[in-house]
């Protein structure tokens, strides 16, 4: 699985993207997070709080409940600022 | 219709002639361009960078103005949006959108613009004076611009 980092999340994780292994039995963005979360302390800061950030999956916005699988696009990024 | 994402500057009036050449249908034009403002003070600012998510980019600015072009009969739309390093005063956005007639236009420009803002994967960077670089925080009042647009289409009596 690819995952993007953007914006504050990019400076604070440190990388801008990653090629991950899937472990079984994380099915959706909420398990994924949480996942990353364990990494290390600037990933486990910087994903501290849900709301502040936006998750896409396959460049579709994605709720925390929505599907993730190994073959996805996984972005993570702060609300949009744009315009 | 059209989606532009670039670093380079655009020229408004070459973009807008283009838009509408060549078809008579189009009885009014409406078009937005940001900017990037300096207000001084505390936040006065040195610079902004623009980071985007190229793919998911221009895939919600097509998106965006498909549902534009299915709420609104346009003759045509436009969209350019540029990302990298800009200065106060430079251009960041145009938004055009032109119709038979002006209401379409003037409501699907402002609704494609309020869209923009919170569903388009940019994100802005400011290099203050005083404070270094911070990142922009999401406005409330740009979500419920855009949520104005939803309760709109819900409330709509077919």
């Amino acid at each position: 699985m690819r995952i993007l980092y953007f914006a504050w999340l990019r400076q604070k994780t440190g990388i801008d993207s990653d090629e991950v292994e899937l472990p079984s039995g994380i099915t959706d963005v909420a398990g994924l997070i949480e996942w990353l979360k364990e990494r290390n302390d600037n990933f486990a800061e910087a994903l501290s709080d849900f709301k502040s950030i936006r998750v896409a999956v396959n460049q579709d916005f994605a709720e925390p409940d929505a599907p993730v699988a190994q073959g996805d696009e996984v972005a993570i990024f702060p609300p949009m600022t744009g315009g | 219709m059209a989606v532009k994402v670039q670093s380079e500057n655009f020229d408004v009036g070459a973009e807008l002639s283009a838009l509408t050449t060549g078809n008579m249908a189009i009885g009014g034009m409406t078009s937005f361009v940001g900017l990037v403002r300096d207000l001084g003070g505390e936040d006065a600012l040195k610079a902004m960078t623009l980071e985007h998510y190229p793919g998911m980019t221009e895939k919600m600015l097509r998106e965006i103005e498909v549902e534009a072009n299915d709420r609104w009969p346009l003759e045509a739309s436009l969209i350019v949006h540029r990302y990298g390093r800009l200065e106060p005063g430079d251009q960041i956005v145009l938004v055009a959108t032109a119709s038979a007639h002006r209401q379409a236009a003037f409501d699907s420009c402002a609704f494609l613009i309020d869209w923009l803002k919170t569903k388009a994967p940019f994100w802005k960077l400011e290099d203050t004076r005083e404070e270094g670089t911070r990142w922009v925080e999401a406005k409330a009042a740009d979500a419920r611009a855009a949520e104005r647009w939803e309760r709109l289409d819900k409330g709509a009596v077919e």
